[in-house]
């Protein structure tokens, strides 16, 4: 592994007494995880984990058909199966008003249909039982009588004339299209492709993708019916947000409500919504008086919960003949499935699909979006990704090429001549955005050098004359992690901000307890090591807690990359405000004033005279013991931090492939990943998560997508038909690192969670069509199954638009 | 050996007694013929450790040890363990020492949310106890019944390097 990283600003020089800090797990250790003692014992805690005394089981009816009217629904048969105690239907949950609640993107959505199904797995009834084999045997004793309707499957048919209109719920909704939105300059967009030489144009769709973690949605909702306090164990990964949604949803008093997120097995986005199962298992838990757990199936989980992109591309840039971008344009169309539920700050109604583009200097742009009603499930989560910017750096970088190709000029040579130079920072975007800081130029020369770009070339030429198709793909690309500012970011009204509270006991071991969530990113290793960077306590003696929403600060949670950036801002924080109190600690102990007291890590000294000092241990023993008069008790405090921006990590990846002329299959030769997420907490968690993000980025360019048939049935619905890649696919990485660290956090680090695969899937993409490049061939939509490729290498034509659905 | 009996709810479907040597330890219980195997070891008998993903036999989060072999315990059902053996990830080291695999596991960091770890622990064991010293490429097409969404499989990969390494010659980095 090449490191190139560079020494960043935050590690304090080491003097004569400080301690190592690497070596008690600060900043740069990479430690091993703390979770891992109970996950290889198989002694994690999930929500399935979870039994309650008298505990009972709930399971889900779903629609067979994509769209249909509600005629009847029979439960008599189900009632009468021995151990069923309780069958549900939506007419029940009206009564409670609650047969429909509200989305994350201000839409409304049924907990259990009334009316009309609306898509495919849309949850219909719930059975209660002894036993979750008995409530299965009793959703399929309920009969529904459904008239079917016909059903729209993709965004051109929702808006065809004489569609038939899937929201006649909504007063006012008089047609299929959810949201309209625009960003940028249109007049100077316009007047800049007036004086272009060359106007690049390339229409793509990014298909519909399910971040499927391997645990599905589950709840255990226990309602005390004496004390009134409803205890939700949730797969979530914002146990806040539930808490305030369950509120305003169930209209329970939010102070007898409590969530708590144990381990979580993977969430990529999937688990930040509210789901209609929640809320039943919450309202069956309410009506039997009994705790309920409702763990879902995968196929519940394929086919009903949030889905992650389904974008069609339409765009054009305007280029100089020498290869400067003057412009770029494009229009984004979402398939929104039957309730536009997207997770996404409330101001932005395609999430930062605007980020495209912030890595080049381009003066002008111009992006409308247009959102439409399907029959298909509901969702549009950010999966792996920071509010649709997955998608944003995808259309970037397949532009980009295309461009490249059109001007005839090397794909590398095409981002040199674009991309943002070191001293243009704080850059300001054609779409508003404030990059922070990066090292652009430097991260593509060293994944052109570690990939041996000029060899390679000079490899693909001689290969394509023995009828070999090789292939080399490029993908730079920086994106927006870390939301808020609580300025502009907010979700229900809510800023997104973050919170950390830290209480150092008297003997010097720490709590550290969070708002954020971790689903497998190791907060419980790295959020320690960021109180051991400022204090100087061993990571050893910090235990690290979240999800429970009695026991944490309020926090947003964990998606979009956003926990580094803002929870872990705010640990730093707490931990600074905790170090300016035992500094007073320090001087009373030390018996001179505090402007006498000098820090370094992990002790005070009197300056001038650095053996005569105390250990933040010692300190926090002060603190209840003996603390100076007049001051106050204890060594505990929180923070909350709002970001000043987000963080802009910077990554480039390129792919080396080769296509098998005969079959249409390509493996990947070589992958060569540059991340620069800033300052680096645990090297090794980090590498972990690129290693990750690259994974699901080769999936959804290989094979992982879903669609529908034409009359709304769901390909993709289970992992039979939903493929995604296991060891044996799956290609090496080489991982190198440049550190810029972020300006604007306190410990300089930015996110990096998502960045691979957001920027993944371009480069693999993209040098698949590098490979087709004699053919002529410009486009392939993901996922580049064998059959598309070969026929695109076969023909020259491009396979573009919606994936093509079975249409016998 | 103990015996543990197992109580199971009361229902009017028929059940029948079966007896299974679950991590060295005879355990009976009376199930539905219905009941899967993942379903007796995590509600039945509290072994938790070992999880339900896909219900379709293709992520392998629920994957055992039966009499040796990896199979995958959400697609068998109870009655067929009669008799036999079943290792779970409870079973896989000793509360004092820990079996290589789990070590490496830790050490290669080829684990995150870790819902997949118990079953992909398993099936590396599997693997290394049919062949001491595998190839990554031996190793990525051992574990390809075995789902994981998070790491990448490039770490677990060097998980189970080195825990054959250790198993071999009593250094992992050698």
């Amino acid at each position: 592994m090449t490191q190139t990283a560079e020494p960043h600003a935050a590690s304090p020089a080491p003097t004569s007494q400080a301690l190592d800090e690497v070596k008690i797990g600060g900043l740069g250790s990479s430690r091993t995880r703390v979770e891992d003692a109970r996950f290889i014992r198989g002694r994690g805690n999930y929500v399935e984990d979870v039994t309650l005394p008298g505990m009972l089981h709930m399971e889900i009816l779903r629609s067979p058909l994509a769209h249909a009217r509600i005629r009847s629904i029979d439960t008599s048969a189900a009632w009468a199966i021995p151990g069923v105690k309780l069958v549900l239907t939506g007419e029940m949950a009206a009564q409670r008003n609650l047969a429909w609640m509200p989305t994350l993107s201000y839409d409304t959505q049924a907990v259990l249909a009334t009316d009309k199904v609306r898509f495919q797995g849309q949850e219909v009834a719930c059975v209660v039982a002894d036993d979750p084999y008995i409530a299965k045997d009793a959703c399929d004793a309920i009969v529904v009588d459904y008239e079917p309707l016909p059903p729209v499957v993709s965004p051109e048919q929702a808006v065809a004339p004489g569609a038939p209109l899937i929201r006649d719920d909504k007063a006012g909704q008089a047609d299929n299209i959810a949201y309209q939105w625009e960003v940028g300059d249109k007049d100077g967009t316009d007047a800049a492709f007036a004086r272009a030489d060359v106007v690049s144009k390339l229409r793509l769709h990014y298909p519909r993708s399910h971040p499927s973690p391997i645990e599905n949605c589950g709840a255990v909702a226990d309602f005390n019916s004496a004390t009134g306090k409803l205890t939700v164990y949730l797969t979530s990964q914002a146990p806040h947000i539930v808490r305030a949604a369950v509120a305003l949803i169930a209209e329970l008093p939010e102070h007898l409500i409590r969530i708590i997120s144990p381990d979580v097995g993977g969430g990529f986005g999937n688990k930040v919504p509210v789901y209609p199962g929640y809320v039943c298992a919450i309202l069956c838990s309410i009506l039997t008086a009994k705790p309920v757990k409702w763990i879902e199936d995968n196929t519940g989980n394929l086919s009903s919960t949030g889905f992650g992109r389904d974008m069609y591309l339409d765009s054009e840039m305007a280029l100089t003949s020498d290869g400067q971008i003057l412009a770029v344009r494009y229009h984004a169309t979402t398939d929104q499935g039957a309730f536009y539920a997207d997770a996404q700050p409330t101001k932005f109604k395609i999430g930062l699909v605007h980020s495209s583009f912030a890595c080049y200097d381009v003066p002008v742009g111009h992006i409308t979006a247009q959102g439409m009603y399907t029959n298909k499930a509901p969702g549009g989560v950010a999966y792996r990704c920071s509010f649709r910017v997955t998608e944003a750096m995808f259309f970037q970088e397949r532009m980009m090429q295309a461009a490249a190709d059109d001007l005839g000029l090397d794909q590398a040579e095409f981002r040199r001549r674009n991309l943002v130079d070191d001293d243009q920072f704080p850059y300001r975007t054609p779409f508003g955005f404030l990059t922070d800081s990066g090292q652009y130029h430097k991260c593509l020369q060293i994944g052109l050098d570690a990939i041996g770009y000029d060899d390679f070339l000079v490899e693909q030429a001689e290969a394509r004359k023995k009828g070999r198709l090789l292939g080399i793909g490029i993908s730079t690309m920086t994106e927006p992690l870390g939301a808020g500012n609580s300025r502009e970011y907010d979700i229900l009204g809510i800023k997104m901000f973050d919170s950390a509270e830290l209480r150092v006991h008297p003997t010097g071991k720490a709590v550290l307890k969070i708002g954020a969530q971790t689903q497998g990113q190791g907060h419980e290793t790295t959020f320690a090591q960021i109180v051991t960077h400022e204090l100087g306590i061993p990571a050893l003696d910090i235990v690290v807690e979240h999800g429970d929403t009695d026991h944490t600060p309020f926090g947003m949670g964990t998606y979009a990359s956003r926990s580094t950036p803002v929870a872990g801002a705010a640990t730093a924080m707490v931990a600074r405000k905790i170090r300016a109190k035992a500094r007073k600690l320090a001087a009373h102990l030390l018996e001179v004033s505090e402007e006498d007291v000098e820090w370094e890590l992990g002790r005070f000294y009197v300056r001038g005279a650095e053996s005569r000092g105390v250990t933040i241990q010692e300190c926090a023993m002060a603190a209840y013991s003996n603390m100076p008069d007049g001051m106050e008790p204890g060594l505990e405090n929180n923070a909350y931090y709002d970001p000043p921006n987000l963080t802009w990590p910077f990554a480039c990846y390129i792919a080396t492939v080769e296509v098998d002329p005969e079959t249409g299959v390509w493996d990947v030769l070589r992958f060569v990943a540059v991340d620069d997420c800033g300052v680096r907490i645990n090297p090794m968690i980090v590498e972990g998560q690129i290693m990750g993000g690259l994974t699901e980025a080769y999936a959804m360019s290989n094979m992982q997508f879903q669609t529908y048939d034409v009359d709304g049935n769901l390909v993709g619905a289970n992992y039979m038909d939903y493929l995604l890649p296991t060891a044996w696919e799956t290609p090496g990485f080489e991982l190198h690192e440049v550190v810029t660290p972020s300006p604007h956090h306190p410990i300089g680090a930015k996110g990096v969670g998502e960045c691979a695969a957001v920027g993944g899937p371009a480069a693999y993409v993209n040098a698949v069509l590098n490979a087709l490049r004699p053919t002529g061939v410009r486009n392939i939509d993901m996922p580049l199954l064998p059959d598309r490729v070969w026929h695109a290498a076969h023909t020259g034509d491009d396979v573009s638009g919606a994936p093509p659905f079975r249409t016998e | 050996m103990t015996s543990t009996e197992i109580e199971t709810k009361d229902t009017a479907i028929p059940t029948r007694r079966v007896t299974v040597t679950v991590n060295g330890e005879k355990r009976a219980a009376d199930v539905e013929p219905r009941l899967l195997l993942a379903h007796l070891l995590r509600q039945g008998l509290g072994l938790t450790g070992t999880h339900v993903g896909c219900d379709t036999t293709n992520c392998g989060a629920c994957t055992v040890l039966y009499d040796g072999a990896p199979v995958k315990s959400c697609t068998m059902l109870a009655v067929q363990a009669d008799g036999h053996e079943v290792t779970t990830v409870e079973g896989l080291g000793t509360p004092s020492e820990l079996d290589p695999v789990q070590e490496g596991f830790v050490a290669e960091h080829g684990l995150q949310c870790g819902f997949c770890t118990p079953g992909m622990m398993l099936a590396a064991r599997a693997l290394l106890d049919r062949n001491p010293d595998p190839t990554e490429d031996d190793i990525r097409w051992g574990l390809s019944g075995n789902l994981c969404r998070c790491t990448g499989y490039q770490n677990i990969v060097k998980a189970v390097l080195w825990a054959a390494d250790k198993e071999r010659t009593g250094d992992p980095d050698s």
